[in-house]
């Protein structure tokens, strides 16, 4: 039986669950704000809120300056293409290690785990002379290549999660009934893992969207995705916030948008094996 | 006939051929985002009119992911930029390394000897010009004339830095939100440490003696950095360790600095009256001295440089030759009037009658005229640069020793314990460098 809460605990819960709510919101909401005003008004002190002459003056000034199409189509691809392989390999990984475990499985994880924990910068050079040599620089195929690699342990963590919350008994009973390796990943396995497979694609999308170190460094003007957009208009000698909360706004308004609407499969996927 | 026509489809083929080949050739170009560059961009519909087949491609990057960007890419021969923008502090590094192509042959038309010559000198590494300059700038002080005059003071073409002192305290005007001197304070090779390094120079203090030994125990330092935190903790506004360019850049538009000593670039913003509440207040002077022969300000060029190995060479050169050249000046001034050209690289520029018009085109280039890359300091040292180093080292050292100062601007340290702290870590990584034994 759940326990009754009483209502000022409820109003107080509500009240930090906004609070925090507005508070992780407020820099979108305020790059949003900014990328209307003028840049005279993006710094002014006391700032302004609402009350201001909005302008689409900077989104005019971003579209004419930038191919904002070309990086679009870049994160597209490379988010995407970089998701479709990392669960083509991690898939099959988190069945044998869901189901199949041997007494290494856990060492495997950790250790898959474990090359996250390196900076990303410590094996910049080399990579950066593989991709030279093999002319992967500033290419899609290059960095999906690479975001594979980098989102792949977590990809398969969390699918390990989700598969073993299926009970083994029920892809036994169709070994039995004479399912195929094959068939058994792909009929029973994944259409009972959807919520978890949905979620994962999507978190490795967002993920993917945002990397901003490999992005920017293995790329010059071909396979620049919506992350190089936005570092073009950030500056140390000159005001263009303006400018670059209209660029950023811009950059992250598809994968927001993909977000709310995809929230519910996302959440459900997240919290999915959660509650006993 | 049926030769003619044998002929007329051969000439047709070599002539789509050729075309073809030139068309080919598409320059990657990697700049920076600041309002000459972007000018620039919008400009080439010319060099493409006289250069047909040769395409542009734009990589614009914030000046620091840039710097580490094309830093790697020179180094590793990565092949993906044919024209760079680069500083004046690493065009000597990179020629002395063989990773940049010599300017030496560009065509007589392009008029070298035009150049700036303290541009021009830092750009050379043994006789070679390295890089063409696409824009040069300098410090000076940028100051509220109608504060000035309701203090009561008349600021001189060339101040002191006592005078500035003075002049802060009697500008500041707390309850008024209004602060005598703004400065840079954020830590940073680029940032806090551009301005202080020149402040030294003025001070008497360098960073090494001949034999490349640190010089942050010297007295002259500690003066200049004392000089430093008690002027800007008195008269500076609040936060002012966290303050960079743009911050006070902001601060000065809004009225809320009485001065405020920087690169000369910011002159076209405080006067451009779409951004700037005081565009019309805003007067001119060298960045300060102090009698000792040599005054606080820095120079920098923006410049286009071409890495070595690139295949499209004779192209990259004409790119950089037509937007480093006389007439791109004259085609900025045609299309966007003459304040808006990139400033400090030419003496033709300055003897113009018209660009003599605009109010800081003097002051910018006299800044620029009293900085001696080659000479930088009262005492001699062993290197060139003015506001900087020039060894690969410098970004590392100086952000760590700009980390100490900031903190104790803001009061975390003593001027002491900070100027110790600087003195053993530029030691210690001399020493790990091998520049000292």
């Amino acid at each position: 039986m759940a326990r009754a809460i009483s209502p000022r605990r409820k109003a107080l819960n509500t009240a930090i669950a906004w609070t925090i709510g507005i508070m992780i919101f407020f820099p979108i909401l305020w790059t949003f704000l900014t990328s209307f005003k003028t840049e005279a008004q993006a710094i002014a002190d006391p700032p302004v809120w609402f009350l201001f002459d909005w302008t689409t003056e900077n989104y005019t000034t971003v579209q004419e300056r930038s191919n904002y199409f070309r990086h679009f189509w870049n994160s597209v691809v490379i988010s995407v293409g970089s998701t479709i392989i990392g669960l083509a390999i991690a898939i099959p990984a988190a069945w044998s290690m869901a189901f199949v475990p041997s007494k290494h499985t856990k060492n495997i994880l950790m250790w898959m785990l474990s090359t996250k924990m390196l900076p990303p910068v410590g094996v910049l050079v080399p990579i950066y002379l593989i991709f030279r040599d093999l002319k992967l620089l500033d290419t899609q195929f290059g960095l999906i290549i690479v975001l594979t690699l980098i989102n792949l342990p977590i990809i398969v963590w969390m699918l390990y999660t989700y598969f073993k919350e299926i009970p083994g008994e029920i892809l036994e009973a169709a070994r039995m009934d004479g399912a195929s390796l094959r068939s058994e990943v792909l009929y029973i396995l994944l259409p009972m893992a959807v919520p978890g497979i949905a979620s994962t694609m999507l978190l490795n999308i967002i993920l993917a969207w945002n990397e901003a170190f490999w992005t920017l460094n293995l790329t010059a003007a071909k396979a620049a995705p919506l992350t190089a957009f936005i570092a073009s208009y950030s500056s140390p000698e000159g005001l263009f916030y303006a400018k670059l909360s209209a660029a950023s706004t811009m950059a992250i308004a598809p994968i927001l948008i993909m977000g709310w609407f995809s929230q519910k499969q996302l959440v459900r996927g997240l919290t999915f094996g959660a509650v006993k | 006939m049926k030769t003619t026509l044998r002929t007329m489809l051969g000439a047709t083929a070599l002539a789509a051929f050729t075309t073809a080949a030139i068309a080919d050739t598409t320059l990657t170009i990697a700049t920076v985002n600041n309002g000459d560059m972007i000018r620039m961009q919008g400009l080439t519909d010319d060099f493409k009119a006289k250069n047909p087949g040769i395409e542009l491609e734009w990589v614009t990057l914030e000046e620091n992911v840039l710097r580490t960007r094309v830093t790697q890419d020179v180094a590793t021969k990565g092949g993906q930029f044919d024209v760079m923008t680069i500083g004046t502090y690493e065009v000597p590094i990179w020629g002395k390394q063989g990773w940049l192509v010599s300017m030496n042959d560009l065509p007589a038309s392009y008029d070298v000897d035009d150049l700036l010559p303290a541009i021009r000198g830092g750009l050379t590494v043994d006789g070679e010009l390295y890089a063409a300059p696409f824009y040069g700038e300098s410090s000076m002080v940028m100051y509220r004339a109608d504060l000035m005059e309701k203090a009561g003071m008349e600021m001189p073409d060339a101040p002191s830095w006592h005078f500035i002192r003075r002049a802060a305290a009697k500008m500041t005007d707390k309850e008024e939100g209004i602060y005598g001197v703004c400065l840079r304070g954020k830590a940073g090779w680029g940032e806090n440490m551009a301005f202080l390094t020149a402040t030294a120079n003025s001070f008497g203090a360098r960073w090494f003696d001949e034999e490349w030994n640190a010089q942050f125990d010297s007295p002259e330092w500690k003066e200049a950095l004392t000089f430093y935190i008690d002027m800007l903790t008195a008269y500076g506004p609040p936060g002012a360790s966290s303050n960079g360019f743009n911050e006070n850049l902001a601060l000065f538009q809004q009225g809320k600095c009485g001065m405020w000593i920087d690169a000369t670039v910011a002159a076209s913003f405080v006067t451009n009256p779409k951004d700037s509440t005081v565009a019309d207040k805003v007067g001119f002077a060298l960045a300060p001295d102090n009698g000792l022969g040599k005054r606080g300000n820095w120079l920098w060029a923006w410049s286009l440089a071409i890495p070595a190995g690139t295949d499209d060479e004779d192209a990259a050169k004409k790119f950089v030759a037509w937007a480093t050249s006389k007439e791109y000046l004259a085609l900025v001034a045609e299309n966007e009037g003459w304040a808006n050209v990139p400033p400090g690289t030419r003496t033709s520029l300055y003897e113009n009658a018209e660009y003599a018009k605009v109010p800081f085109a003097q002051m910018t280039l006299d800044s620029i005229n009293a900085a001696d890359p080659t000479a930088p300091t009262v005492d001699p040292v062993p290197y060139t640069g003015v506001q900087f180093v020039a060894i690969p080292e410098f970004q590392g050292i100086a952000t760590a020793v700009g980390q100490q100062f900031s903190a104790a601007l803001a009061g975390q340290t003593s001027v002491e314990d900070a100027l110790a702290n600087a003195q053993k870590l530029t030691t210690r990584e001399m020493k790990r460098a091998g520049y000292m034994k």
